[in-house]
């Protein structure tokens, strides 16, 4: 079967865009426009605009100039990327493989399809049509390589379907070959107006002055070389439907609708080695209104058990009213599954045990998320900062915890303040008064200065004690700052040793 | 008794004292004290304190009961159940320490035994959902031990968690820190731990060794005691101390549910 391409070129494509959220802007010249090198620069116009002589590349202020009334917007950078993409996924309805076509157009694929539409004629027509509904103007337009199809989009005066493709090539200018812009201006200083000029030039002397991709577009677009197109690969949706011959109003009724759809849902995942991070269960019942509830799990599972009892808690929560006809749930959030080694022996796994992260899902389903921490050791000598939360179950001590200096087992958020009677210069105190109780301390270790990380917070540092009172007690206390003339240091609680 | 009677029944006083132990090993289990033999003893240097229980081993998948009577005993308290978890968490298990307000640090946990980061701290804002989380992480198997800090909890309370750890085996230790009025549990011991002055060899100044009294103020079907302990070196060492009889007040005395 001879291939067929379909280029569709955007012609006023993110003006379109701005005129379908705002539809006055298509009765106006209008124009898109971003700071360059200090100015504003038009990047886009609308076909009134480009009828006012105005159109990309100018700068606004002298846009303003000639057409007063000029309408601008700010254009958002790499939107059109997202744009395309968008109707490239759109586009999947008129042939399996759509590639995107940077600035402005799309490419099909559209061999064999177009029998589909009933010919060809009504194929394009249909994407036309059903494009300027959305309302984007395109120019369409198929032909047997992916070069000639551009071509004839953007530069054919003579309808879509051409008869005598490589003639029609032939006519057209230079810049119908997906050249650089400095290509094509040398070429017209040259005075090649057409591409049946260049082909009979010799190929070592094109290649010699304008490089080699004239030549290889040369060759794609007559067909020579075979040219790739890389198709759009849309995101598969994890979802599953259940409707009700019976309109569902119990609460058994609901739990067995959702066993069955977790376990289509889980067999679906297990087989890509995927697991759900979170999931969406919908409830539509019968007067319009849609009940839902959610889960989010710590690690990716696609335990149907599991997330069953995560949904468990929450099922009270659906009112089901008259009756339930539609069940559907969606997995928003999927993962990669690691696939834990097996081992002998349950129960030692550690962190990696499946278990605990059930557990975790669990209690966050019950108490809410924010609750639950773990901590690794960080690269800070200052107490409070010296261990950071944990993002997931998966994260490993980048360095050995420090055993080097005490540190108390109870360690208080906030250091208290406390009265003390201490020699000086830095000895540690003889008694000191904590709750309005007086301890007298009996043995003593310190001090151990820790200076104030300056690169992060302004203050003074802290000489630390371990004192243990009379009774045993211990506590590890310290001394904001140095003695001087004008004033006493202050002496804090922070925390008790074991 | 007669010989010639029944051929079961033991005739001499060894025989009786026999058959008494047999009942006993049959007892224990509906008590929720396992058989040593299907848990890991923890080798800890517990030494004399292992025979207050019953069968001679710290008893495991249970719910042990400390009191804490400020912060400097809370920090004792954590101490002491952070030396019996390092024994019972030996290969690569998981803690899980439950608070309404914590002020553990978990970079001391390392001195210890314990690494750091295999206790998960669930911090909750209610004591209703600390109850409720200490339970579900006590039935869950997959937990090696499980520390709750609770204010209050009544008979029922400790039947449904020492129910849960029979089922799990998992080890639980509630830290109750409410001692206005400390109610009877379910739970097979209740602890209470004290600082003691540290002491360096000869003599030398400076803070040493963390040192408690231990005591032992409640354990089903044992003989409850108090010890001096001192945690060095990774494990725990009894010191022979002056004072053996722990004076129990009237009121726990009383007490018929330990």
């Amino acid at each position: 079967m001879p291939k067929r391409y379909i280029s569709i070129w955007f012609r006023y494509l993110l003006t379109d865009r701005s005129a379908r959220h705002a539809p006055q802007l298509n009765k106006v010249p209008f124009v898109l426009v971003a700071p360059e090198r200090g100015r504003m620069m038009i990047v886009a116009a609308n076909a009134l605009a480009q009828k006012e002589n105005i159109d990309a590349g100018m700068v606004l202020a002298d846009a303003k100039a000639v057409f007063p009334a000029l309408q601008y917007k700010d254009a958002k950078p790499g939107l059109e990327m997202v744009l395309l993409h968008n109707l490239a996924e759109w586009c999947i309805r008129y042939g399996p493989v759509v590639a995107i076509d940077l600035p402005d157009g799309l490419i099909l694929d559209a061999t064999g399809c177009a029998h589909l539409w009933g010919g060809e004629n009504a194929y394009l027509q249909d994407i036309t049509n059903r494009f300027r509904r959305l309302g984007y103007y395109v120019h369409v337009a198929i032909a047997d390589t992916v070069g000639k199809a551009w071509a004839f989009a953007r530069f054919a005066s003579s309808g879509n379907i051409i008869v005598d493709e490589t003639n029609t090539l032939l006519s057209l200018t230079p810049a119908s070959l997906r050249i650089e812009h400095s290509t094509i201006e040398r070429l017209n200083k040259l005075g090649i107006r057409q591409i049946r000029e260049l082909v009979n030039i010799p190929r070592p002397a094109l290649r010699r002055r304008f490089g080699h991709l004239l030549l290889q577009r040369l060759d794609q677009a007559f067909g020579q070389e075979q040219e790739f197109i890389q198709p759009v690969q849309p995101v598969e949706t994890f979802e599953e439907r259940l409707p009700c011959l019976e309109p569902i109003s119990t609460a058994r009724g609901i739990e067995i609708a959702l066993t069955r759809l977790l376990d289509t849902l889980c067999e679906r995942l297990y087989k890509q080695q995927k697991g759900i991070r979170t999931a969406v269960f919908k409830c539509y019942r019968i007067d319009g209104k849609v009940e839902q509830i959610e889960i989010g799990t710590s690690r990716a599972s696609h335990n149907a058990l599991h997330l069953f009892k995560l949904f468990e808690l929450k099922i009270d929560t659906i009112e089901p009213a008259l009756g339930i006809e539609l069940f559907i749930l969606q997995a928003p959030k999927v993962d990669d599954i690691i696939v834990p080694q097996e081992k002998l022996w349950n129960g030692t796994s550690g962190l990696l045990d499946p278990g605990i992260a059930e557990l975790i899902d669990r209690i966050e389903g019950k108490v809410g998320p924010g609750h639950i921490h773990r901590y690794l050791p960080a690269e800070h000598h200052w107490p409070e900062r010296s261990i950071k939360p944990a993002t997931s179950l998966d994260d490993t001590p980048l360095i050995p915890w420090r055993t080097d200096k005490p540190r108390p087992i109870q360690l208080l958020p906030v250091p208290e303040k406390i009265a003390v009677t201490a020699p000086i210069p830095d000895y540690p105190p003889m008694q000191f008064n904590y709750k309005g109780k007086l301890h007298k301390v009996a043995k003593a270790d310190g001090p151990e200065r820790i200076e104030r990380e300056w690169w992060i917070d302004k203050g003074l540092h802290r000489d630390y004690y371990v004192v243990e009172n009379e009774q045993g007690q211990r506590y590890w206390l310290f001394r904001l700052g140095h003695y001087d003339e004008e004033q006493k240091p202050e002496w804090y609680v922070h925390g008790f040793f074991a | 008794m007669q010989a010639n009677t029944i051929h079961t029944v033991p005739t001499g006083d060894s025989d009786k004292k026999a058959l008494l132990a047999q009942l006993q090993r049959a007892i224990l289990p509906l008590q929720g004290i396992r058989n040593p033999l299907q848990t890991h003893p923890v080798e800890n240097g517990l030494g004399a304190i292992n025979e207050a229980f019953p069968n001679g081993t710290f008893p495991l998948g249970a719910v042990h009961e400390f009191i804490s009577t400020g912060a400097e005993s809370f920090a004792a308290t954590s101490g002491f159940i952070s030396g019996i978890t390092s024994g019972i968490i030996k290969n690569n298990g998981i803690v899980i320490w439950i608070s309404t307000a914590r002020t553990a640090f978990p970079l001391a946990f390392q001195h210890f035994d314990i690494s750091p980061e295999r206790i998960i701290f669930i911090d909750l804002k209610k004591e209703k959902d600390a109850l409720w989380v200490v339970e579900e992480t006590l039935k869950c198997e997959h937990v090696a031990a499980v520390v709750g800090e609770i204010q209050q909890m009544d008979f029922n309370q400790s039947r449904r968690l020492q129910l849960a750890v029979e089922k799990s085996r998992v080890t639980g230790f509630i830290i109750r820190k409410d001692t206005k009025k400390i109610m009877p549990s379910a739970c097979v011991t209740r602890w209470q731990i004290q600082p003691l002055p540290s002491e360096l060899p000869n003599h030398m100044p400076g803070v040493g060794f963390p040192r408690w009294q231990v005591e032992l103020l409640k354990v089903r079907n044992g003989k409850p005691g108090a010890w001096n302990v001192e945690w060095s070196e990774g494990k725990f060492k009894l010191i022979e101390k002056e004072l053996n009889t722990v004076s129990f007040s009237s009121n726990q005395k009383r007490e018929r549910y330990a």
